[in-house]
């Protein structure tokens, strides 16, 4: 009888629907599963539900939808209706905040159209970029902070150095951060945590990598005989120092690929992962596949909303991703492993490849940008760091935050509509699935009662992710949040969650909440 | 004092190594019918290859042994008469332990030679069946890979091997004073190199997986994986099939080939070994360099070159041959008897008889941050101890800490340790000035200057500062320990450690205990000396304990050779021809003139004659002239900074003949020198025994082989009689009695032992 009356609800809700039946008939096993109660709550649930997709020009909708702050009673009346275990995350006396829209560049393969730009050029571009597709007035904001991971030594304070270029405001102060493959994560809540304590209301936070060009030094000898050189007063001095040149000091430093700690690059430690979650060569090939898949998908189809266009100069205008390269499983099975050697089974085909790219979001306290007369994406939320053994858990960093931020927010799996994960590695992306889904390792390494369990894939990195479109190290973040606005925007759904890893064995997730029409 | 070679390539080969194997592991087989009626081994098949895995039941070790011996002929002979088998992958279910050695309890079950051969010429037999199997055979190898376990990989046509610290592969027969019986003397030089086997099968040195991939000595290497969908041990054995069974495959398919790429080097010295003159000089080298190693005591040393030289020379039927009848030869001597019987007492050494203590020692005090507080504090902190280093002055307290750093950064230059891991271990470790933080504390090591005022000074300090659990532990070689807790509020806290110099290399610990000390503090104590990685006696308090004691009338002794005229170089020479790796004029010098006295007087003063003989005289007139040994640059020789070879100390000759003592001709033969300085020695290690200050023979045996360096050829003071025979020491210490008086009366039980031959110390 339930599923006759649901029926009849379609019929009237379905020619005013405007997104594809995918979307209608993922809802289809939610109406189903909702536990016997009151039939006018349910069906009341399921309408509040649905009209978000309603255009927000509909009175009717509105009404249902609406989640204004203030109207904390009538917040409280529909919780029992709500399908949700919360129907906001918002929290008495902490401010909301919420990302206005974040843009990015372009990522690109390192090597090609950015080769020969410098970081804050990449930064610079992205902050145009917001700055027009925002329309925000330069002098309200009040703070710039970015994330990156090699830092160019000429711009260590690359924001500083962007937002000058970008034509900021020279009385806006900018810091730049960083935290490995969460550095642009780690820029969004420390804009967060300075927007909720109250010091400032407008923060523009982002992030850059620029892998085409790294820091390759003179060897400490060379550089301690020409410091000592620069120091050296009289001939003599000079020619003693210069008589202890050896051919040897001439060989270069290359920035660390390893993990200073363990001495192991990442490549070799995913392939260990997946070795120990036993994931083979074929899931790993086939996850990839996926990903490339879905962002080409996603880029034809004009979802990739928040790349901006960029002029390189004396080059031509790049307008999107060219890291996206669909190919089949026999060409992929093709490769051979590219760390453990010769049986491993990450391939360059499976992995992250080295990108360019910068990204940037605008973040404001929610009364703030109303009264701006912005109409936002998406709340930030709770938000959480981990860290674990960066030896054999290097990239367990989603596994161990996904709980914990669920927990903090008061959320379960099933109420995430929208997942973002970083993906490094299909091998790592995997693991985590596995690990997530299993009681064992959640008892015996994260001291939990039981697993989280594992993301649903319809939901997961639908648009592409770091394997296809690309993974600036310090600008993945940024487009991870922006993903999961934009899905949530789209396709209807309430909460989000980012979560990813990064080197050092630490970890980050952050939920997302669509900012209601 | 410092141990000898042999006994510091023993400890290389530590029992511990082998025994870490939490358990065993139950997979599912595709054939279940090959798990019946075996034990040791049994074996599934995936697919066309099949899977050999070992586990010998109620051991946390695989050894070779009859029984799992003869499964192993009965798994190989179905394998190869299988059709559906086309390769095999031989790995063990142990994580940590491939295969430990062969079981040393069937060799000491033999009575004679060709009980031996025959054992030898089986396994020879077996394994050449292996090598020339048609079906490919792979060898997984996860933890210990040892003697037999060696020979029974290196047979296979392909080994892979774990990238764990614990996966070693090694030759240590010649520890045990045999030689590799399985066909190794002869595989091993064409695996590896004639050089490079010589070196391990020399040594004995345990090679670690990613030097054995350079060498040859393994194929591919498997990275250990961390926590997955299984424990991290458990999923890396099953990973470490996973990539032998496609290896297998491969080399059934002959996709892979088994043979390696040579480097230049090895091609250029495999062209230069193939030169029969070559050959010559390389085996002359090694002899002269084991003759002078090893005075000619050990046998076996010399007796591998010479299997190895007549597999190479005369082919191999020759090589077997050689190789099981000098097996079987050697297996017989006393050298090995010896020898074995230290390898059983150092894993007994290696085991808390005390049990668990009731709390953990995690915070640990050391008082003194001189040589042996920072040696204390180094072997403590890379052992995950938090560490904390007081001394009284801010010089003193650098010095210790630098000590400790340079001990950690030398591991680091022998890629021991990471650069990274140096640090971590070096921030376990605080130093400081005052007694903040002691009541954290679960256990105080003090290392002041040897006065007893100033132990009890530091006790009562401590004592005000400390928890009630904390054990108080005081590292002295000779105040007894009882006189230290006279002052102590809680004596059943207080406890004796005596380390030996230099900490991190010497392996033994003295721990003392009175008789107020409770069974929880010795726990304790234990507890912490295994985890740094100690060899442990544990004796009864008394003047200078046990080692102490054992080494006095033995210098004594010395010092009255030396007044006699003997000079220092010939006595030095007599005694490391005798075994010893120190002299023993080298070892008044490194111990220290000052200590020496000091310890002579106090002894003296107690076990009155028995402890006569030189005269006290010498050294205070040494002592006198600031010759203090090492330490002060000058002794019975003449030390400078980066100078090796050492000269004679002139100066000493004139006190030495002021002191003059008559030599009398019938006892001051080489030999007379000799066995005066060892039935001393033996006899107070004995006297020890009936004493009760040991409490086993064992104990006594390993305390003086690892901490004073009793030679390890003899197996130390107690197999020494067994094997000598007590009634001819009886004998000795009756002749030189009569000439020099009672320092040589024969102790009871010794006399007991002479009187009746059945009586043995090691039954």
């Amino acid at each position: 009888m339930g599923v006759s009356r649901t029926s009849a609800i379609w019929a009237v809700i379905w020619p005013s629907l405007r997104g594809d039946p995918e979307i209608i008939w993922s809802f289809i096993p939610f109406t189903l599963s909702v536990k016997p109660m009151n039939q006018d709550l349910r069906m009341t649930s399921l309408l509040t539900y649905t009209f978000k997709n309603l255009p927000s020009t509909s009175q009717w909708a509105l009404r249902f939808s609406m989640r204004p702050l203030s109207c904390s009673s009538q917040l409280r009346a529909a919780a029992d209706v709500q399908t949700k275990s919360k129907q906001t995350l918002a929290k008495p006396n902490i401010r909301n905040i919420v990302v206005v829209d974040g843009v990015r560049t372009p990522f690109l393969l390192s090597g090609t159209s950015y080769k020969d730009l410098m970081p804050h050029d990449l930064a610079r571009a992205a902050l145009s970029g917001l700055l027009h597709r925002t329309s925000v007035p330069k002098d309200v904001v009040d703070y710039i902070i970015f994330g990156t991971v090699i830092q160019e030594v000429k711009t260590s304070n690359v924001a500083r150095e962007a937002a000058l270029g970008a034509g900021f405001s020279d009385k806006t102060p900018a810091h730049t951060v960083t935290m490995a493959c969460i550095s642009s994560n780690q820029a969004m809540t420390t804009a967060v945590s300075l927007i909720a304590s109250g010091q400032c209301d407008v923060v523009v936070a982002g992030g850059v990598e620029l892998m085409s060009d790294v820091p390759i030094r003179h060897s400490r000898k060379m550089r301690k005989m020409m410091l000592d050189l620069s120091k050296a007063k009289t001939l003599g001095q000079r020619l003693s120092l210069i008589s202890k040149f050896r051919l040897n000091f001439l060989s270069p430093e290359l920035p660390a690929v390893a993990e200073f700690s363990t001495n192991e690059t990442m490549g070799h430690s995913a392939d260990r992962l997946a070795a120990a979650f036993a994931i083979s060569r074929l899931e790993q090939d086939e996850y990839a596949l996926r990903s490339h898949s879905l962002a080409k998908k996603a880029q034809d189809e004009g979802l990739l909303s928040d790349v901006v266009p960029f002029k390189v100069p004396g080059k031509d205008t790049v307008t999107q991703d060219n890291g996206i390269r669909p190919s089949s499983l026999e060409q992929m099975a093709k490769l051979k492993p590219a760390f453990i050697k010769p049986y491993g089974t990450v391939t360059a085909a499976n992995s992250s490849f080295l990108t360019d790219g910068a990204s940037a979001v605008l973040i404001l306290a929610e009364e703030k940008a109303l009264a701006m007369g912005y109409k936002p994406k998406a709340y930030l939320r709770d938000f959480m760091y981990v860290s674990q053994d960066p030896k054999d858990q290097l990239l367990l960093g989603p596994t161990y935050a996904t709980p914990k931020v669920l927990e903090k927010a008061g959320l379960t799996m099933n109420d995430i509509d929208a997942f973002e994960f970083h993906e490094a590695f299909s091998g790592q992306i995997l693991a985590n699935l596995k690990a997530m889904d299993s009681d064992w390792f959640a008892q015996n390494y994260m001291g939990r009662k039981a697993k989280v369990g594992s993301p649903p894939l319809e939901k997961f990195n639908i648009w592409g992710g770091s394997l296809s479109l690309g993974h600036p190290f310090g600008a993945t973040g940024c487009r991870l949040v922006m993903a999961a606005a934009n899905r949530l925007q789209k396709e209807g759904g309430q909460y989000g969650l980012v979560a990813a890893c990064a080197a050092g064995g630490q970890g980050h997730a952050m939920i997302v909440e669509a900012y209601p029409k | 004092m410092v141990a000898s070679r042999a006994v510091g390539s023993l400890s290389r080969f530590t029992p511990s190594r082998m025994l870490r194997c939490p358990g065993y592991i139950c997979r599912n087989f595709t054939k279940s019918s090959a798990l019946l009626n075996r034990t040791h081994i049994n074996y599934g098949v995936k697919g066309d290859v099949a899977v050999i895995r070992i586990n010998s039941p109620n051991s946390k070790v695989n050894t070779l042994g009859q029984e799992l011996h003869s499964e192993f002929i009965e798994v190989m002979n179905e394998v190869w008469s299988s059709n559906q088998i086309r390769s095999a992958v031989l790995i063990s279910s142990k994580p940590g332990c491939f295969i430990a050695g062969a079981d040393l309890n069937m060799l000491t079950a033999c009575t004679t030679p060709q009980e031996v051969i025959q054992i030898s010429q089986e396994a020879q037999k077996m394994f050449e069946k292996v090598e020339k199997s048609t079906k490919p055979i792979v060898a997984a190898i996860n933890g210990s890979c040892l003697g037999g376990g060696l020979e029974l990989a290196i047979s296979c046509q392909y080994r892979i091997a774990t990238k764990d610290k614990k996966t070693v592969l090694g030759s240590p027969e010649v520890l045990l004073g045999i030689l590799p019986g399985a066909g190794g003397t002869q595989r091993l030089p064409k695996m590896v190199g004639v050089p490079a086997a010589f070196d391990m099968m020399l040594t004995g040195r345990g090679i670690r997986a990613d030097r054995a991939k350079k060498m040859g000595l393994v194929d591919q290497l498997v990275e250990p994986l961390g926590p997955g969908i299984k424990p991290p041990e458990e999923r890396t054995i099953e990973y470490l099939e996973e990539v032998a069974i496609t290896f297998a495959k491969g080399l059934a398919d002959k996709k892979i080939s088994p043979k390696r790429d040579k480097g230049l080097v090895e091609k250029l010295t495999s062209y230069a070994l193939s030169i029969p003159f070559v050959r010559q000089q390389i085996y002359k080298k090694v002899e002269e360099k084991v003759r002078k190693q090893t005075k000619g005591l050990y046998p076996a040393p010399l007796k591998i070159i010479d299997v190895v030289k007549t597999g190479i020379e005369q082919g191999s039927d020759a090589g077997y041959l050689s190789e099981s009848q000098k097996f079987g030869e050697l297996a017989m001597t006393k050298e090995s008897k010896a020898l074995m019987g230290l390898y059983r007492g150092q894993t007994l050494c290696k085991k808390n008889k005390f049990g668990a203590p009731q709390k953990e020692v995690k915070q640990l005090a050391i008082l003194g941050a001189g040589l042996m507080g920072a040696g204390i504090a180094q072997v403590s902190v890379d052992k995950g101890l938090q560490t904390t280093l007081k001394d009284a002055t801010l010089a003193a307290l650098g010095r210790g800490q630098q000590q400790v750093f340079k001990g950690l950064n030398d591991k680091v230059k022998k890629k021991a340790l990471t650069s990274f891991e140096r640090d971590a271990f070096f921030s376990n470790l605080t130093g400081q000035l005052d007694y903040q933080g002691f009541e954290k504390a679960d256990m105080v090591i003090e290392a002041v200057f040897e006065d007893l005022s100033l132990k009890h000074k530091v006790l009562k300090e401590v004592e005000a500062v400390i928890p009630d659990h904390c054990v108080f532990a005081s590292n002295t070689s000779a105040l007894p320990i009882n006189e230290i807790a006279a002052v102590s509020k809680r004596p059943e806290k207080v406890i004796g450690m005596h380390y030996f110099s230099p900490v991190d290399k010497m392996q033994l610990l003295e721990i003392i205990t009175t008789p107020k000390t409770s069974k929880d503090t010795t726990a304790s104590a234990v507890e912490v000396g295994l985890k740094q990685g100690k060899v442990i006696i544990v004796v009864k308090d008394g003047p200078g304990f046990y080692t102490t004691r054992c080494l006095a009338p033995m210098m004594s002794e010395v010092i009255r050779i030396l007044q006699e005229g003997v000079g220092p170089k010939k006595l030095d020479s007599l005694t490391t021809s005798f075994g010893f790796p120190v002299g023993a004029a080298t070892l008044v010098d490194e111990v220290g003139v000052d200590v020496a006295k000091h310890v002579a007087e106090n002894l003296g003063k107690v076990f009155g004659e028995r402890f006569a003989g030189g005269s006290l005289e010498v050294l205070k007139q040494m002592i006198s002239k600031g010759f203090l040994g090492r330490k002060s640059g000058k002794g019975f020789y003449i030390y400078r900074e980066g100078v090796k070879n050492k000269n004679l100390n002139s100066d000493i000759d004139s006190i030495l003949a002021g002191l003059k003592m008559p030599s009398q001709p019938d006892v001051s033969s080489d030999e007379d020198i000799q066995y005066r300085l060892v039935t001393r020695f033996v006899n107070e290690a004995v006297l020890c025994l009936q004493e009760g200050v040991l409490a086993t023979p064992t104990e006594g045996d390993i305390g003086a082989v690892f901490g004073l360096g009793f030679p390890p050829c003899l197996g130390g003071p107690f197999r020494f009689v067994d094997l000598y025979g007590a009634q001819k020491i009886v004998d000795r210490l009756r002749k030189y009695e009569a000439a020099y008086g009672k320092q040589f009366t024969p102790c009871q039980l010794l006399m007991d032992h002479a009187s009746s031959p059945n009586k043995k110390f090691y039954q």
